[in-house]
């Protein structure tokens, strides 16, 4: 009994949810008595597989490839699939990031398998696995079995904890593939990142801000209490329509999805829709003027005040507190 | 250019999720549907691929009558023509790829358009399986398409960036918010769609892979503690995020 974990790396370093992919297949497969294996896809990225023993890795699998620097849909999915065929992996977990979401089908489909997409929970029941997901954007819960002998799923990020490494080796194999123009039919030619700016759905502190702000110029004072955090800054679907913010802030459920530890709505009414992106937030802080909005129901602690008082305060209370 | 939409017909987003009696969908009494949201970017992308290369534009979607709506309103927002593929019993993401990807074949598209993600069972997975079962190339959370002959560029929004891909025709495009500005159906619009046939068909069998255990609702929270009224409780709350929750 295999199980296939994928461990996504951007410009040779892993993300956040490589470490929790790997965990958490090595808790399933603890309960399987298996072998928890992991492949990273990338450039040169065969000094850094090692990290991944840490998080419960008995093997890594590394294909290097120049070609392979960027993302390229086909060509990722098909050396998953190739490396999951010849493990003969009955289970493959891959995040339910921007990159896990876009390969997870293809990867599926040439595996003749069940895809459960965007879980927040696995569970062992007598020796098969269940997973939980999320839907109707939090609203509901699904319990559900995938049927097919190989089964995949993604995981959400920040959901399922890494931990610290526990500074495990583990064996690393480098493999290469023959691949073939064909193989590269969809490439990512280019990456533009917002220099600097750390995104929600990878966050573990958010502070989002809503149309109580009344304008773009009184977003300083978020962007100040997130910078005294280390958190992102997020914001409501008004304040992204009213294009105060731009849209990859827009938290909800034509937004982004967010799991923090920590979740400060500023200014922000807590709409179904803004809640259904931010309500598995594991501590949510509301800030606003009316005791009777939304967010309040949803809120693990709340200062029923005037945002341009609180705010600033909080933010000095918060350097004071890490010393800044 | 042949272009082919698929459209989900989902609830409202504010819908309140009640357990249905089998304990494994809701309940839909009293729940709106309406035109999936993010495919709304995909009906309004196809009509301007259309605008700008002629051709004509293929709205279908799989699911019971009641899909029609949906069928009916990407038909006052212009499509030409529009099929339902029939279906009572419930299926998961890789059925209805299939069905789906099996006409696509049929029709031989040379782009197909979809969202993002259905926002009722949230997959994000049909897209990327009818492109994967089609073998052809895809691109997901799209936010601006450029096409170019057969050549197309599209920009994807990823974790703190975006990714620019190019790939060749046909190809399939899932839509993302800020692709573009999805047009209001006009009165004409409206009344035209009222006079256009919409297809009948059976779609192609396929089993399930992914099997509902049950639905449950999640958790309700315990009531949040009120930290104070003003900037004084400042103090306090940082206290308690230190202290209690931990997360500073
Ligand atoms: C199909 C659909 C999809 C949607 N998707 C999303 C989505 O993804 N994300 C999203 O956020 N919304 C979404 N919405 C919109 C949502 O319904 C709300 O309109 C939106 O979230 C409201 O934003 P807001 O809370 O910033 O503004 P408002 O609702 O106007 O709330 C402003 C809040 O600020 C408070 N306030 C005002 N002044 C102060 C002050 N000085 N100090 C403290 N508090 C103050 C007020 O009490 C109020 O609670 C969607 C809607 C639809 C129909
Ligand atoms: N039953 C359906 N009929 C037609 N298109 C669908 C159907 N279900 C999903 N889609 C399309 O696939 C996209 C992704 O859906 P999903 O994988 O269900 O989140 C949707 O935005 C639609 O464009």
């Amino acid at each position: 009994m295999k199980i296939l974990a994928f461990a996504e790396q951007r410009n040779g370093q892993f993300k956040k949810t490589a470490f929790e992919v790997v965990k958490a297949a090595k808790t399933v497969s603890d309960q399987l008595q298996g072998e928890t294996i992991a492949v990273v896809i990338g450039n040169g990225c065969a000094s850094i597989a090692d990290q991944l023993g840490g998080f419960g890795a008995a093997r890594v699998i590394v294909v290097d490839d120049p070609r392979l620097e960027l993302y390229s849909a086909t060509a990722y999915a098909k050396i998953i699939a190739e490396v999951a065929k010849t493990e003969s992996a009955e289970i493959v977990f891959l995040p339910a990031s921007e990159m896990g979401k876009d390969v997870a089908p293809r990867v599926a489909v040439k595996l003749g398998a069940g895809l459960a997409a965007g879980c927040t929970a696995v569970k062992i029941n007598q020796g098969t696995i269940t997973a939980t997901r999320p839907v109707y954007a939090g609203k509901g819960l699904l319990e559900v079995s995938v049927k097919t002998a190989t089964k995949v799923f993604t995981l959400r990020p920040n959901v399922f904890t890494a931990g610290p490494s526990n500074g495990s080796a583990a064996t690393v194999e480098s493999k290469k593939f023959d691949l073939s123009d064909t193989d590269f039919s969809v490439m990512v030619k280019e990456v533009k990142t917002a220099s600097g700016k750390k995104d929600v759905a990878e966050a573990d502190i958010i502070v989002s801000g809503g149309r109580g702000l009344k304008g773009p110029e009184h977003f300083n004072m978020i962007e100040d209490l997130a910078g005294a955090l280390g958190a992102a800054v997020g914001a409501s679907r008004a304040v992204v329509d009213a294009g105060w913010r731009p849209h990859d802030e827009q938290v909800g459920q034509t937004g982004k999805t967010v799991s923090p530890s920590l979740y400060v709505a500023v200014a922000i009414s807590g709409a179904v829709q803004h809640l259904a992106g931010m309500s598995s937030s594991k501590y949510i802080v509301a800030i606003n003027k009316d005791k009777d909005a939304p967010i309040l129901s949803v809120a693990d602690y709340a200062i029923v005040g005037d945002a341009f008082e609180v705010v600033p305060a909080l933010t000095a209370e918060v350097k004071k507190l890490l010393g800044k | 250019m042949k272009i082919l939409v698929l459209v989900n017909h989902v609830p409202d987003t504010e819908t309140k999720v009640k357990v249905g009696a089998d304990g494994k969908v809701i309940d839909p009494t009293g729940v709106n549907y309406m035109l999936n949201p993010y495919d709304e970017f995909g009906v309004e992308e196809a009509l301007k691929t259309k605008q700008q290369f002629g051709g004509e534009v293929l709205v279908v979607s799989l699911g019971g009558d009641s899909n029609k709506e949906t069928l009916r309103k990407a038909l006052a927002m212009g499509c030409d023509k529009a099929v339902l593929l029939k279906d009572a019993v419930s299926r998961d993401s890789y059925a209805v790829a299939f069905a789906l990807a099996e006409y696509a074949k049929e029709y031989g598209p040379d782009i197909i358009f979809c969202g993002k993600q259905s926002i009722d069972y949230d997959n994000a997975q049909v897209g990327g399986l009818v492109a994967e079962m089609l073998g052809i190339p895809s691109v997901s959370v799209v936010v601006k398409l450029t096409i170019n002959e057969r050549n197309i560029i599209a920009e994807r929004e990823i974790e703190g960036g975006h990714e620019i891909i190019h790939a060749t025709l046909p190809a399939l495009i899932s839509a993302q918010k800020g692709l573009n500005e999805p047009r209001y159906p006009s009165l004409k619009g409206i009344m035209d769609a009222k006079r256009k046939p919409i297809e009948e068909k059976a779609p192609a069998a396929a089993d399930s892979r992914v099997e509902v255990n049950g639905m449950s609702k999640p958790p309700a929270k315990a009531q949040g503690k009120i930290v104070g009224a003003d900037a004084t409780a400042a103090a306090e709350l940082v206290r308690l995020l230190h202290e209690e929750a931990k997360v500073i």
